[in-house]
């Protein structure tokens, strides 16, 4: 089996062969793309919040503004919340990775110094147990101690607590190759309050992962108390359900004149994402119809040539040729005018990639998931083929000696 | 004439029958998903209130000071306390409204641990006029009630029912956490779509089912929500309405091209004075858009939704050159009967225009198959639970498009290998039969 028959044959149907080039490399383009988005798109969706997902429960109360005492006081809620069989611990947070709310400010890597600023940074600020609520995983330093936990409230320019958690990637981008324990951050106007970095945890993702925030560029600082905040309980994951309904009612038990509501975290993940799990879906329908339609275009010609080509193959078969040379010959003629498609649908993945990103927030394309595309229409193509190159190898010789 | 291609192309069609109805999904494919995608796209950038939206102005004015983004040349989109109770009181426009979006507890009569909370607008009393709200039962309220500070509020149908049944609920009592208010209308359905008079709740946000005027939410301290944007030292626990931000939205009417450049004008001015008396630091620096010159300018149509047309796009693309390689080979397959049609005297004029009603009757069942196509991806966009969705359905305009798009579609993709079908020689064609 050699490629100069193969070329020259098609050398006889240079339009219907450029016409099949370009669709495949089309497609090609379009389904790298789309597969590299969907990659991406998985990606962030597997991003560790830094949280045990599974164990926490999160707790909401808001008041009624009714004028009634408040009896519901942060601590009286939390002494309840303990209480329920099943709850290891439980902490008040400001809002939590992936929750959407949060609130971002500015730091300063040295006081007065504008140039070392660093904006859109989310700030945490949790109560007494939240690391071992949360789950969080120390990298390096040690966790709050009990007289790091002040009043702070953010709203009003206070003071905040001297120290702070950081996550390990965001250490890494702010002193870059340093040790970040001991460092100083600086808050407020100008940055004239600073706080030490005392521990650095794996991982703890945003409230919310956009471009401007990035995904894990935060701190974590210790309070006494979060106004408005939201309870987080740790349990065991298979009590969670139960551990919900006991939140609702031990909440409203202290106070019934105001909302409660209690859901599993790992709902509130799950709703984060859902935009991009439609995105996905959307895509993947999008490629699979991509693929069918390459799929009926190379079926479509395979079967016209096998069609023209009948007494041609009867003479080859007549002379010798076997049946599986006819269709390795069908094959071959394939992969040569897929691969050369291929080929090109790769270069086009890479302008339409670069195109998109200029207009839309795509990152760059990684050259890994060039192939996977190229590969996957060769596949496709030899696929394909298959049917028709099988009617061609059933040929029988006696049709070369027909005239027509 | 038509009539004997379209019956040669219909027999055409008969013999080689599944390679037809191949093509004919190829090109409903394509249609179906660049129609599914263009739908959500127009019903997006729909005019969300045709019949004022050409009247309805958001002006912008720029009370910021020097320290901070002095480089963000842009005014702020929304509006300060005093500039919005000054814009009022000097009433340059034919009409015009201040408003902001809040988030009430609604106690209803069954007592509090049946509480749920409510979206709600704070606004003054032109919005229900200047942005057509359909009143089902009572009305608005009047400036005076804004002036007075009156507790009297207005509901939607959907509140009504809950409450009191939306017939009887006007003049009843409406409790809002610790505060009360008397009820003087009830609304029907009035959901723009854009909700273009406060982008910030989301583009594609629900109207809120509580109305209340202004003056009075702020002064009660109903609970208010949205975007802001401060300049200076500013402190939460501090009175909104002296605050360093701005955080209200503006809109007002202005009937004729002379109107809209005396407003632009006053705007200036008013700007002038401002930095006069010392409570602008910048030169003034304003704004006058539009209804849809505001959602051009911020950009409300999501890019995921561009790029999902474009995506839609491409693979119509795809799938017009896959219909373009099929249909040459489908043509030079039938050289014989062509060179015989020519043989016999067919001008090649009649053997192209032969082919093209060919490809067109291909298009319109790959147009019949998109629109099936169409209407179950529009489905299945309704059944996301994006803001947006339940707009997306297909009206006539769409549908006949779609045929229409289709049928080009096909006719454009046979235009050159009907031109290479034509080419051959019938001599030589007849030669090869």
């Amino acid at each position: 089996m050699s490629l100069p028959p193969v070329v020259s044959a098609l050398k006889h149907h240079k339009t219907t062969v450029a016409l099949v080039i370009l669709e495949i490399a089309l497609a090609c383009a379009i389904v790298t793309n789309a597969v590299f988005v969907i990659g991406h798109t998985l990606s962030t969706m597997r991003y560790d919040t830094g949280l045990d997902n599974r164990s926490l429960v999160v707790v909401t109360a808001s008041d009624l503004d009714i004028g009634t005492s408040h009896r519901g006081t942060q601590a009286s809620d939390l002494a309840a919340l303990r209480g329920i069989a099943g709850v290891t611990s439980a902490s008040v947070v400001n809002t939590l990775p992936l929750s959407n709310g949060f609130w971002a400010t500015s730091l300063w890597r040295a006081p007065g110094d504008k140039s070392s600023t660093v904006n859109n940074v989310i700030s945490y600020v949790a109560t007494p147990g939240v690391m071992k609520t949360l789950g969080l995983k120390l990298a390096s330093g040690r966790g709050f101690r009990p007289d790091e936990f002040v009043d702070y409230n953010m709203f009003k320019g206070d003071a905040p607590p001297s120290v702070a958690i950081v996550p390990k990637a965001f250490a890494e981008s702010l002193w870059p190759g340093k040790n970040p324990l001991g460092q100083r951050l600086y808050l407020g106007q100008g940055g004239k309050y600073p706080v030490q970095v005392i521990g650095v945890v794996d991982h703890l993702l945003n409230a919310s992962i956009d471009p401007a925030h990035g995904s894990e560029r935060n701190f974590l600082l210790p309070v006494a108390s979060v106004e408005g905040g939201r309870y987080v309980l740790r349990t065991d994951p298979a009590q969670r359900g139960r551990v919900i309904a006991a939140a609702r009612k031990a909440l409203l038990a202290i106070d019934p004149a105001r909302m409660v509501k209690a859901r599993a975290y790992t709902d509130i993940v799950q709703a984060y994402f859902h935009d991009d799990r439609s995105v996905i879906w959307l895509l993947v329908a999008v490629v699979a119809c991509l693929l069918a339609v390459s799929a009926l275009g190379v079926v479509g010609l395979s079967s016209f040539w096998v069609q023209q080509r009948t007494r041609q193959i009867g003479i080859r078969r007549a002379v010798g040729a076997r049946q599986r040379d006819i269709l390795g010959y069908f094959h071959a003629e394939n992969l040569l005018i897929v691969s050369v498609g291929a080929l090109l649908g790769a270069a086009g993945a890479v302008l339409l990639n670069l195109w998109l990103m200029k207009h839309y927030e795509l990152p760059r394309l990684s050259l890994g998931y060039l192939p996977v595309g190229a590969v996957l229409l060769c596949v496709l193509g030899q696929l394909s083929v298959l049917g028709p190159a099988w009617r061609a190898s059933r040929v029988p010789p006696v049709v070369a000696t027909r005239g027509s | 004439m038509l009539r004997y291609y379209l019956q040669l192309a219909w027999r055409s069609l008969r013999s080689s029958r599944m390679l037809s109805v191949l093509m004919m999904l190829a090109v409903g494919l394509g249609i179906g998903a660049s129609m599914t995608m263009l739908t959500v796209l127009h019903v997006m950038s729909a005019d969300p209130l045709p019949q004022a939206s050409a009247h309805l102005y958001v002006p912008q004015l720029d009370p910021r000071g020097m320290e901070g983004d002095a480089e963000d040349v842009k005014p702020p989109s929304q509006m300060s306390w005093p500039d919005a109770m000054n814009l009022l009181r000097e009433h340059k426009g034919v009409q015009q409204a201040a408003m902001a979006s809040g988030q009430v507890t609604v106690i209803p009569t069954s007592g509090a641990s049946h509480a749920f909370s409510a979206q709600a607008r704070f606004a003054t009393a032109d919005f229900f006029g200047m942005f057509h709200v359909p009143f089902l039962h009572g009305s608005g309220w009047t400036a005076a009630d804004d002036q007075n500070q009156a507790q009297v509020a207005v509901i939607d149908r959907k509140l009504a029912d809950k409450l009191y049944g939306a017939d009887r609920a006007v003049g009843k009592l409406l409790h809002l956490g610790r505060n009360a208010y008397r009820i003087v209308g009830v609304i029907g359905d009035w959901n723009p779509t854009p909700h273009f008079y406060d982008i910030n709740q989301g583009a594609y946000a629900d109207a809120a089912g509580v109305f209340l005027p202004l003056q009075t939410a702020i002064a009660l301290k109903q609970g208010w929500s949205g975007a802001l944007e401060c300049w200076g030292r500013f402190d939460f626990s501090q009175d909104m309405r002296q605050a360093p931000c701005v955080w209200l939205q503006y809109w007002v009417r202005l009937d004729t091209p002379a109107q809209v450049v005396a407003y632009r004008q006053y705007l200036v001015n008013y700007s002038r004075s401002q930095k006069e008396t010392g409570r602008y630091q910048r030169p003034p620096n304003v704004g006058l858009h539009d209804l849809m010159g505001w959602l051009a300018y911020n950009h409300v149509i999501p890019g995921a939704v561009q790029m999902q047309t474009l995506l839609a796009l491409g693979f119509l693309l795809v799938c017009l050159v896959n219909t373009m390689a099929l249909l040459l080979v489908r043509f030079l397959r039938r050289s014989g009967e062509l060179g015989v049609r020519r043989a016999m005297g067919a001008t090649r004029g009649s053997v192209f225009a032969q082919l093209l009603a060919e490809a067109a009757l291909l298009g319109g069942g790959g147009g019949a198959a998109g629109l099936a196509l169409a209407w179950g991806g529009l489905w299945m966009v309704r059944q996301q639970p994006v803001a947006y969705a339940s707009a997306a359905h297909l009206d006539l305009t769409m549908l006949i498009a779609t045929i229409c798009a289709a049928v080009v579609a096909a006719v454009l993709a046979a235009v050159f290998p009907a031109w290479r079908a034509c080419q051959l020689q019938p001599a030589r064609a007849l030669k090869l039969q």
